[in-house]
This record gives structure tokens, C-alpha cells and sequence, in this order.
């Protein structure tokens, strides 16, 4: 698998590091079972977020679901570019960062990629 | 088809309007329209023919079999319609004198009486328009009632995760803040999530009882207990009262107010877009909160829609429910439930139940094995079921079900009708086993195919050019 450096949390987010930064997205299986995203909510540049809180939303065509982060820490960069082409997180979700967070204080219980793909054996 | 806007031709009229046999009035100054009303201007042929076109594109209960999970499509008997058509009720003003609405006062009154009988409850208001309008009077009535009290501090109101996304959407609306509490794996509340969230900021529970997974909760007694406790109030989302009706009672179950889907459960025509009706129950002690109108005369504190409601609605519920009497609408609720738990054991042996149990009215079946094995969605397998003539059960509700469909057969369907639908899921099944593009790209046989979704929710047009 080509997302071996990533970390997965049980609410289906990977997070990687990377420029010093902890970057989140969706995992595939997420995306799967979300179903075409049409639209994201996400926080602005400066904003917190607290580890196992929403901090966004997606919508797809079969419900809206929040989006879980798996840290505590201020957002530095958001994905500007999900706003017009929230496909993307379908087509190439481990591509697809959503946020990238900074001066992160606390990190959830974080499941390898072989972890999670074992958890989510028993999720579906 | 074209929009009736489209279809418009400059002078096509319909010239049925006798000639003016009263003075004309002249509005006063500054309120005449300033540019003429944009309205479609056709031949009485070609109003004809543009509803009729219409009325072959829908699919209602009368054209057959409409599982739709959480709705409760069932069949309006055509008496009900009858009694909502008397001139007596149809000709009326909210405001005529006293003497000649005795009649619609009554019908207001008996339907209150009745469906408080139902309810459990001691008192009814008919001014909310639907059921979301209902939760948020009923929400209403919990907030004026701590407020009454000084008890300002209860900001909370508690909501299952298996709940309807308007009771979450409902406490927001009345100034709340919402606490969601995630469902036991036996799909039914938390007692031990309930009883962490429960505090001196607690205003309430919101709860549908069966819930949205059919089940009915083995510990309702002792949930509305835990939030009396705690000071909060419990409200009854009525959305399922079709699975208890006449066999048990919200207001037994220790709640405290309630609002009730006439439209739904009280056989009044619904899907189209309305009207509906949310009648809204309560005990004694919160009658004196109850909205009422101003405009006829109420003294009450809140006030949520003009005059008493949509009327007619309530009088076809009444109709409904004077029709079956006390023997024919427990009589209904058993059947639902006959119906629904029939349907689930023929299904079991081709889907996978969400909860393989006893249901309620309605019951969710998990598609996510079959996906995995066919590459063919729950939406794939509801769309391909409109090429057997049939409507597709609710779909990816509730969301705690990931490939969910969810069937409400209702107590109007008979037996050979459930058979037939047993097979028609097999056949579908069986189709996306064989050739799963074919449901990727279902339905073909219906006057709409598969509409784009993804392009309506992303570039919506919600506003026609005329």
C-alpha cells in the first residue's frame, strides 16, 4: 500500500506528518462509504480543533457526516481547493488532505495501515 | 416535460368568468401592483393535458406497492377525502361569526379529544403545519416551562443518534444546545450514555419510541424516569406512531408532550409536499403554554401559525379515526405490524437484517456484504426495483446502518402483495449478481432514468428562467 505512513483513527481520518505539519484527510473506506461527496464545511486558518470533535462536515449524496479530528491544535492550512472540487476526496482520498494542523497538544489513539484495515474488516 | 410556464401561449384563456355583476373597488393608492401578475396562460385542453402528464409521472400508493421506510405510505380510504370535501368545512373562514364555525370547532375539538385518547396526553393544539413544526412546539412548550420556573439554566436537550435529523435540527431552532447519545448495540438507547449526559442543564429528551430502527426501547420507563430525575422533560417524536397506536400509549411511557403526524399515521394524504398536520399533545401541566392565534381570539403566550391549522387535514384524521373506532386502530397497528415482521422473514433469506429480531412496524436491511461482494449499492438495488413497478424503500437512513434500506410495508398491504415484493428483491438480487451495470444504471423502464444526483446537489438550478 502506498499510504503505509499514514495513521488512521477508528472515526475513519488519516494523519500523516509531514513540513512539521499534521496533516488530516478521509480514508478510502470512508470515502466508499460516504458515497459521491457534493459539498465540505471546514474550518478557518487560526481556528482549534480538539482531538475526537467535529471540525468539518461532508455532505455526499447519501447524508451529511462530520468530519473527526484525530488531534488537538491549531489549523495552519486549509484545502482551498476541496471547495470547488470536493470530488477529490473520492477520486484520490489519500491524495486529498483536507487540513493541516499545528502545535498539536494532544493525539488521539492513532491504528496502523494494517490496523485499520483490520478494523474496518469488522466495520463493514 | 415542460413547465406549465413554458407551455404558456399569449392569449390562450380559458373564458369562463361571467360578467362583473358588482362594483368594482379601487384598492387604495400605493397598493396596486405595478407591473401585471407573470402567470401562465394556457386553454382549459391544454391545463388538462399538462396535469394529466403530470399525474402519469408520479408514482402514489394507488399505483402500488411504497415501502418507504419512516413515512408510513398508507393507504387514505377514499371517505375520508369525501368528509374533507362538504361544503360545510371547504366553504368556511377562520373568521366567520361564532354561529357558523360551530361545526369546525367541533371537528377541532372531537380530533383533540380522540387523539389525546391515543396520545395519552391531556390537551392538543392543531397549529403546527407538519411534524418538524410539531417537534418545535413541542420543544417550545419544555422551554417555556423551565422558563416558567427561573430554571434558566438547562440549556441541553438529549437526542439519540438514531433519531430523525429534524430533532437535532428542532432543539437548535428553540436556542438548545444538542447532546447527541449513541444507540446500545442492541440499537436502542444507552442507559449508561443517558444517564453521563443527564445534569442540571438537562431541558429535555427527545425520543421516537419504536425508534428509527423499528425497535421498540425495553427501557422507556426507566428512561423518562432518569430525565424527570434530573429536572429535564421528555418529548415523543410521533414519527413512529403507527407501530403502538391504540395498543400503548406515549403519555403511559412517561412522556410529557407529543406531536403527532396526522398525515402520517392518521391516513391524510402526504409525499407531495404537504399539507401535513403536527398536532402537538401534552399534560395537563403544560396546557397553558399551547400556541394559539391571535387573530381568533386565543390568549396564549406562543403563537406558530395563522388561525387553527390545516384544518382539513385534522378533519380527514378525524374521519379516519371515527371510521376504524376502538376496535379497527389497534387493529391497524397490529397488522403494520403483522405486515412488517412477515416481510422480514421472507427477506432475511435474501438480505442481511440490520437487526435480526423482532421489528416494529418497519425493519433495516444491511446491504454492505452484498456491496462488497457485487460492487451493487442500496441505491442500485432501489433504483432497480422501479423497473418492477414497485417504490424503493427509504435508502442510507438511518445513517448509523451503512447500506441501509429500510421497508414500512404498512397495515394496507395484503399478503400475496408482500410475496409478490419478496420475489421482486430476490429477482433485483439476483440481477446485480448476473449484471450489476445493468442496476448501475437503473432504472430504465421509468419515465425518468437515473437523474444525475451528484451534478443536482452540486449545481442545483432552483430557480426557473420564465
Amino acid at each position: 500500500m502506498e499510504h503505509l505512513n499514514y495513521q488512521f483513527s477508528r472515526d475513519h481520518e488519516w494523519v500523516k506528518e509531514e513540513d512539521g505539519l499534521t496533516w488530516i484527510g478521509i480514508s478510502d473506506f470512508a470515502q466508499n462509504a460516504l458515497g459521491d461527496v457534493v459539498f465540505i464545511n471546514m474550518p478557518e486558518v487560526g481556528d482549534e480543533v480538539t482531538a475526537g470533535d467535529p471540525f468539518g462536515d461532508v455532505e455526499s449524496v447519501k447524508a451529511v457526516s462530520d468530519l473527526v479530528s484525530p488531534v488537538t491544535g491549531t489549523v495552519a492550512e486549509i484545502n482551498e481547493e476541496l471547495l470547488d472540487s470536493p470530488e477529490l476526496l473520492n477520486s484520490a482520498p489519500y491524495e486529498t488532505w483536507i487540513i493541516k494542523v499545528e502545535n498539536v497538544t494532544e493525539t488521539e489513539e492513532l491504528l496502523s495501515a494494517a490496523a485499520y484495515e483490520e478494523f474496518c474488516e469488522t466495520e463493514a | 416535460m415542460k413547465l406549465i410556464f413554458e407551455k404558456s401561449r399569449k392569449g390562450h384563456s380559458v373564458s369562463v368568468l361571467p360578467p362583473l355583476d358588482v362594483e368594482t373597488v379601487s384598492l387604495p393608492a400605493g397598493m396596486d401592483r405595478e407591473s401585471a401578475l407573470r402567470l401562465p396562460e394556457l386553454s382549459e385542453t391544454e391545463i388538462s393535458r399538462h396535469y394529466k402528464e403530470l399525474v402519469d409521472q408520479v408514482y402514489g400508493v394507488n399505483n402500488g406497492f411504497y415501502p418507504l421506510g419512516s413515512c408510513t405510505m398508507k393507504y387514505n380510504p377514499r371517505i375520508d377525502e369525501e368528509a374533507a370535501a362538504l361544503p360545510g368545512f371547504t366553504g368556511i373562514h377562520p373568521l366567520a361569526p361564532a354561529e357558523a364555525t360551530a361545526g369546525c370547532r367541533k371537528v377541532l375539538e372531537e380530533a383533540g379529544k380522540l387523539l389525546g385518547e391515543i396520545s395519552g396526553m391531556d390537551a392538543m393544539t392543531f397549529q403546527p403545519a407538519a411534524g418538524a413544526h410539531g417537534e418545535f412546539t413541542g420543544v417550545m412548550l419544555i422551554k417555556q416551562y423551565h422558563a416558567s420556573r427561573g430554571d434558566v439554566n438547562r440549556t441541553k436537550i438529549i437526542v439519540p443518534d438514531s433519531a430523525h435529523g429534524t430533532n437535532p435540527a428542532t432543539a437548535a431552532m428553540c436556542g438548545f444546545d444538542v447532546v447527541n447519545i449513541a444507540s446500545a448495540p442492541n440499537g436502542c438507547v444507552d442507559l449508561e450514555a443517558l444517564k453521563n449526559a443527564l445534569g442540571d442543564d438537562t431541558a429535555g429528551l427527545m425520543l421516537t419510541n419504536p425508534n428509527t430502527v423499528g425497535l421498540f426501547d425495553p427501557n422507556i420507563l426507566e428512561i423518562t424516569r432518569l430525565v424527570h430525575e434530573a429536572g429535564g422533560l421528555c418529548y415523543y417524536d410521533g414519527a413512529n406512531l403507527n407501530a403502538i397506536m391504540g395498543r400503548v400509549r406515549p403519555g403511559d411511557m412517561g412522556f410529557d408532550c407529543v406531536h403527532m403526524n396526522l398525515h402520517k399515521t392518521f391516513a391524510t394524504p402526504h409525499g407531495g409536499g404537504g399539507p401535513g398536520a403536527g398536532a402537538v399533545g401534552c399534560k395537563a401541566f403544560l396546557k397553558g403554554f399551547l400556541p394559539g392565534s391571535a387573530l381568533m381570539g386565543d390568549n396564549a403566550p406562543i403563537q406558530v401559525r395563522s388561525f387553527a391549522g390545516n384544518f382539513l387535514v385534522v378533519l380527514r384524521a378525524l374521519a379516519y379515526i371515527l371510521m376504524l373506532g376502538r376496535e379497527g386502530i389497534p387493529e391497524a397497528c397490529e397488522t403494520a405490524l403483522l405486515n412488517a415482521n412477515y416481510l422480514q422473514m421472507k427477506m432475511r433469506e435474501i438480505f442481511t437484517p440490520a437487526f435480526d429480531r423482532l421489528c416494529m412496524h418497519e425493519f433495516v436491511l444491511d446491504l454492505s456484504d452484498y456491496k462488497k461482494e457485487t460492487g451493487v449499492s442500496a441505491l442500485d438495488v432501489a433504483k432497480g426495483l422501479i423497473d418492477f413497478g414497485i417504490h424503493p424503500p427509504t435508502m442510507y437512513f438511518p445513517l448509523i446502518v451503512h447500506e441501509a434500506l429500510m421497508l414500512e410495508p404498512t397495515e394496507t398491504e395484503d399478503r400475496e402483495t408482500l410475496d409478490r415484493v419478496a420475489e421482486i428483491f430476490a429477482a433485483v438480487k439476483q440481477q446485480g449478481i448476473d449484471d450489476p451495470e445493468s442496476l448501475h444504471t437503473a432504472p430504465h423502464k421509468a419515465p425518468i432514468g437515473r437523474p444525475d444526483e451528484v451534478g443536482a446537489a452540486r449545481n442545483p438550478i432552483v430557480r426557473a428562467e420564465l
